[in-house]
């Protein structure tokens, strides 16, 4: 038994120690530190914490599942002491960090070891009794993750949905406060959940509750709603979904009302990355092309128009109006010309390839060189705001239809095109360029139509950037917005429409919501594609696989007379 | 009848190597022919000619009268030449019902404008894909399956899928790259099968690389023998079977594969095949 | 048998690239000629940038290396190299500030300079191996475009990472006396750190060519490159040769990175991405796979970096060349990538996927 035991227990060890490793890391990049001023609940419990707890609560969980498969289920008895253990020993690297830092000044190299942090790590005592507490605050939250790894899913899910919600809530309590006070909440009522910038004691067990409730809820009465939406007649439930889709939109436009300029502004800057998600997603995710230079589309875009509106450059001066559509053609035809030379390189090389081009067009958009047309390094400003009748849209509440009318027409665009003979050549190609040509597709239009198409919409993303900021800078387009970019597709799911969706509303509002996590945005991204890569290719919100053969009852109809021996496109 | 697929002094190198020289051919319409020869003999070499995957280096390949080499393959596909492949291609992350409509594909004329802008030729056209992918893929046998992504299909039904797939585009020549490899007794002998109705029904002419002899002696009208690149036999499966230069050119060098062949085509049940011929041809 | 594929008849797109490298072959010819022609630059600029360009290309060799031994054998391109490089050379810097506080930099350079440069492959080394074993290994068999994106995610994740942990300004990094000045050859004059890249470059290059060519490992490393299965049959332990693989290229980098950091006088967290972007140029320039490529590369690319500027566009009346120099570097890359994806010396391992 007892050799046994240790047996199942080593994988926790080990799984404990690399969680520590990781905890030790967040700490000496000084997200620690940065997120200690962010309480979740105001006074007990900060989002410093919370990221230490949420490693070990994953570290517990990886450790129960890692003891259960060593021991081939038998271990059953040991996981939860194992996530225990685990959580324990992911402790240990922080409490030696401690304790060196008592002797050694490790701030002279690792600039966030300092006594904030050890203040943190030791909950502001001193290391005898901080770093017990710390160790087993480790444990208790580890074997907790152990817990949710061995509870029934349901409960483990509502549990994680419960600590989920008081997480958001406490971490937006602010803007929530703000939003409440708006909508005529009385600040009296308001003051029994959150206080300042996290939630009360009484506020974050209501808002646990509630997103356990929910979830749970949720989880028994989705299947149900879904077998009577699935039974009801075609007619109908076409109706069901008009009206919700109203019942959304509706939202949609109603929100820049509650919320305000600043997060108009938020979810602006999230509409035009779901612009440039849905090219770039075209490029990457259907047609399989890497692209790392996708920015330079977006630059053309916004450098187009900025050129043609602004009087700075003294050309034509024409309204955002007249202009649009021009930027939108021109970063077009610049995808198109820049995909002929790449044609023929496949795979990582083009990746790189493309990243040049990026880094030319940049380059040359900010130098001497082009100054007459371009201004620059010092850009161009004084593009005009677009006017739509009498209204100027200056504000982001007003920008902000805009970029929704863009987001909504790229996204019809793009799901025609997935469902079109395009999108199939496209998949196609992504899965094997040879037997795709072999399939009689021609591959230079249809990577063309990619490069074009793609661009084409980072396009309007550009121009609406253009004329939102009114000035442009080659500084706003450098490498790191092809890589926000990509890394939004890929967090959603490559190939996938909703993913671009919910990859732009995580990656950009996220950061933008909260400060501090600017500073570690690149960080968060970096380990994110890597993480994604490793566990979940296939992103958060994956494309289904559409059920097209037995769904025949729901094609159209179609004169009888075309059949195969008449098939369009014979005698070629 | 008339000739489909000529080749004449086709040549092909790699480097040094001389994959295929001086080759001959005459494929007449709706005929089974068979190109058999040892492993690296330029069997693959020639489809992947014909398919205007390589170029000749030399010589020249015509298709209905027409020349064909120094086409890209997608114009090649498009004159009435599809194939199938030795180590299955399909599109692995696409719908059984999506790898059909891919091979539709030449046969559709949508643009993409008419898709954004779902015009009715575009959507009658689609309705129609649609209908016409179903029908091939019952024809293979493979009703009910068009929405399991091909990479979870079952070897069979891949194999299968892949000939539905080359079948979308209404080919006048089919190529068939080792139709039964990997497969069990029972599902060679439906392939086999299969192989002779697409001819007879759809009038297709077949023209296919085979290891499994009793596959190529059963089926085929013509057998092609290739050696080192160059063509050692052609004729009638009958004269082939009893020709001394292939009985050498199979014992002489790769006696061990012969016997293996031989005990296949005994029909012992479960020796999945093509055990040697891993890595035969080019790719 | 080699799947080579044979270039089509000629389409449209082909006289499209054609066109394209012959106006810039125009636009070099005609710069050059009348930069040459205006003399506005002596023999002595010349030599200058000359010898900039080989300093600058030995790094560039350097961090190739490691670029062109992981393509060779995992047939990725490891995009967090350039992190690699980096992390080595800023972490030295920690220890060459202390090294000049207590005067041992000046006093004993030799010394300093041999342990500023075992720190930094140390960590370099580290780096590399973590990522192989983290990020790489568990996605070897993963199809292409996953591992480059793991690549990528790394690079700004170690890159951030070391911001974090060091700081985000730039250091000064301190340089022993000893290689302040230069040194004249007749009339030619170098600076003498420039002298130090070169030579330790071309030391470290050649103990790296003996290496791959003379030991075991190195034929080990051979074999892994020319066909894994098989040379886990003959008893190779691939994984082993894989790490050891990162770990020489990381070496390089370490070793680089001090270089670069001695040259420039700074280091920063972002510093690798540059130097890391023009180095992979190298290693295409030379045939990626290929080892003497990579070195011959590297300079090359340093050469044209550092003359071309001045020589192509100062002649046609662009203002600023020295702007254009980053974008003459990238020019390169695509044009390699177009018009020879094989390099100049080719693809030693020339296994296409078909």
């Amino acid at each position: 038994m007892g050799e046994r035991f240790r047996a199942a227990l080593r994988p926790a060890v080990v799984v404990g120690l690399v969680g520590g490793v990781m905890a030790l890391l967040l700490s000496l990049v000084g997200m620690v530190n940065a997120f200690a001023g962010r309480p979740i609940i105001t006074g007990v419990l900060s989002m410093g914490h919370t990221l230490l707890f949420l490693t070990a609560l994953v570290t517990g969980m990886i450790a129960a599942r890692r003891v259960l498969h060593a021991s081939r289920g038998a271990g059953r008895p040991v996981a939860l002491p194992g996530a225990a253990l685990a959580g324990l020993a992911s402790g240990f690297p922080l409490a030696v960090l401690v304790l060196v830092g008592q002797v050694v000044n490790l701030r002279a190299v690792l600039q966030n070891a300092n006594p904030v942090l050890y203040g943190l790590l030791t909950f502001g005592r001193d290391p005898g009794a901080g770093l017990p507490q710390l160790v087993l605050a480790g444990a208790l939250v580890g074997s907790l993750g152990g817990a949710l790894t061995l509870l029934p899913g349901r409960v483990s899910q509502a549990v994680v949905a419960g600590l989920g919600t008081m997480l958001l809530t406490g971490l937006f309590a602010e803007l929530l406060q703000g939003i409440l006070w708006d909508l005529g909440v009385p600040a009296a009522t308001t003051r029994l959940f959150m206080v300042q910038k996290g939630l009360t004691v009484a506020g974050a067990l209501v808002t646990g509750a509630a997103g356990a409730l929910v979830q749970a809820v949720w989880a028994s009465q989705t299947p149900k709603v879904r077998r009577r939406l699935d039974a009801l007649p075609p007619e109908r439930r076409r109706r069901v979904n008009v009206a919700l889709a109203a019942v959304g939109l509706a939202i949609v436009l109603w929100l820049p009302q509650v919320l305000g300029s600043f997060l108009s502004y938020v979810l602006v800057l999230v509409g035009l990355y779901v612009l440039m998600g849905l090219g770039l997603n075209l490029e990457v995710g259907w047609a399989g092309l890497l692209d790392l230079g996708f920015v330079a589309f977006f630059a053309i875009g916004a450098y187009t128009l900025a050129i043609l509106t602004s009087p700075e450059t003294g050309w034509l001066a024409l309204t955002f109006w007249q202009a649009l559509p021009v930027a939108v053609l021109v970063a077009l035809i610049a995808g198109v010309i820049l995909g002929v030379p790449v044609l023929g390189i496949r795979g990582d090389y083009l990746a790189i390839a493309t990243l040049g081009f990026g880094e030319i067009v940049r380059l040359l958009v900010g130098s001497d060189w082009l100054r007459p047309l371009t201004g620059g390094s010092q850009g161009i400003a004084h593009i005009p705001r677009p006017v739509l009748g009498n209204i100027a849209l200056i504000g982001p509440q007003q920008i902000y239809y805009l970029v929704v009318a863009g987001c909504i027409i790229v996204w019809f665009v793009a799901t025609r095109l997935r469902n079109s003979r395009l999108g199939r050549a496209w998949m196609a190609m992504r899965e094997d360029e040879d037997v795709a040509q072999a399939m009689g597709i021609n591959l230079v239009q249809t990577k063309l139509l990619a490069y074009g198409l793609g661009a084409g919409f980072a396009g309007v993303a550009g121009a609406i950037f253009a004329a939102m900021i009114g000035s442009v800078f080659p500084h706003s387009f450098q490498l790191i917005i092809s890589i926000n970019v990509l890394a939004l597709i890929i967090v959603g799911g490559m190939g996938s429409i909703p993913g671009v969706f919910v990859g732009a509303l995580f990656l950009v509002a996220m950061p933008e919501l909260l400060r501090e996590f600017t500073e570690y945005r690149l960080f968060m991204y970096g380990g994110l594609l890597i993480a994604m890569m490793l566990l979940r290719p296939q992103g958060l919100w994956p494309e289904p696989t559409v059920r097209l053969e037995l769904a025949e009852s729901e094609e159209p109809e179609v004169p009888a007379r075309v059949t195969a021996a008449t098939s369009p496109g014979q005698g070629d | 009848m008339e000739t489909l697929l000529g080749a004449s002094q086709v040549t092909k190198r790699f480097g040094g190597l001389v994959a295929l020289s001086n080759f001959e051919l005459e494929i007449p319409e709706r005929s089974i022919t068979s190109l058999i020869g040892p492993n690296g003999a330029g069997k693959t070499t020639f489809f992947n000619l014909v398919t205007g995957f390589y170029q000749p280096d030399e010589g020249e390949i015509t298709f209905r009268g027409r020349r064909i080499d120094g086409l890209t393959a997608d114009r090649i596909t498009r004159q009435g030449i599809s194939r199938t492949y030795q180590n299955i291609r399909l599109f692995a992350n696409m719908t059984a019902l999506e790898n059909v409509l891919v091979g539709l594909h030449p046969r559709l004329r949508s643009s993409w404008m008419g898709a954004v802008l779902g015009t009715g030729a575009t959507r009658r056209e689609e309705a129609w894909a649609y209908r016409e992918a179903r029908e091939i893929l019952a024809f293979c046998g493979l009703r009910g399956k068009g929405d399991v992504l091909a990479r979870n299909l079952p070897y069979g039904d891949q194999r299968r899928l892949e000939v539905a797939r080359a079948l979308a585009s209404q080919p006048k020549l089919l190529l068939l790259d080792e139709p039964t490899a990997g497969m069990n007794p029972r599902e060679t002998e439906e392939m086999t099968r299969f192989i002779r109705r697409l001819r007879d029904e759809l009038g297709i002419t077949i023209f296919l690389i085979e290891h499994d002899m009793r596959v190529v002696m059963g089926i085929s009208e013509r057998v092609t023998v290739l050696d080192y690149g160059q063509k050692i036999a052609e004729g009638p499966p009958r004269e082939i079977q009893n020709n001394p230069r292939v009985i050498e050119a199979y014992l002489g060098r790769g006696a061990a594969e012969a016997l293996e062949e031989a005990v296949v085509s005994a029909g012992s049940a479960g020796a999945a095949g093509p055990g040697g011929h891993a890595g035969a041809g080019a790719r | 048998m080699p799947g080579i594929r044979v270039a089509r008849r000629i389409t449209g797109t082909d006289v499209a690239i054609w066109v394209t490298g012959a106006v810039l072959i125009t636009i070099v010819v005609v710069g050059s000629v009348s930069t040459l022609a205006s003399g506005r630059y002596t023999v002595r600029h010349w030599v200058d940038f000359l010898v900039a360009g080989l300093a600058n290309g030995s790094v560039y060799a350097l961090i190739a290396l490691g670029y062109t031994l992981v393509y060779g054998i995992l047939r990725m391109i490891n995009f967090a190299h350039g992190e690699v490089f980096m992390s080595g050379a800023f972490t030295s810097y920690f220890l060459a500030r202390s090294l000049e506080q207590s005067g041992m930099l000046n006093a004993r350079p030799v010394v300093s300079i041999l342990l500023l440069m075992a720190l930094s492959m140390a960590t370099s080394t580290t780096v590399a191996v973590l990522l192989e074993r983290v990020a790489y290994r568990p996605l070897r068999r993963a199809p292409r475009l996953v591992p480059l994106i793991t690549a990528i995610g790394a690079s700004f994740f170690l890159q951030y990472t070391f911001r974090g942990l060091y700081g985000s300004g730039v250091r000064g990094y301190p340089q022993p006396a000893i290689l302040d000045g230069e040194w004249g050859v007749g009339a030619m004059r170098i600076l003498r750190e420039q002298v130090l890249v070169i030579i330790a470059a071309a030391l470290m290059m050649v103990l790296l060519y003996r290496f791959v060519q003379r030991t075991r490992t190195g034929k080990a490393m051979r074999a892994v490159a020319e066909d894994k299965e098989v040379a886990a049959l003959m008893g190779i332990d691939v994984d082993r040769v894989i790490v050891i693989t990162f770990a020489v290229g990381a070496m390089m980098a370490g070793v680089a990175g001090v270089l670069y950091a001695l040259m420039f006088g700074q280091v920063r967290f972002f510093m690798g991405f540059l130097p890391g972007i023009k180095a992979f140029t190298a290693a295409v320039l030379g045939g990626i796979g290929n080892v003497p490529g990579a070195m011959l590369g590297g300079i090359f690319l340093g050469l044209v970096e550092s003359v071309g500027p001045t020589l192509f566009l100062d002649g046609l009346g662009i203002p600023a060349p020295n702007q254009l120099k980053d974008a003459i570097a990238f020019s390169m890359l695509v044009l390699v990538l177009i018009f020879r994806p094989t390099g100049i010396l080719g693809e030693r391992l020339a296994g296409k996927k078909a």
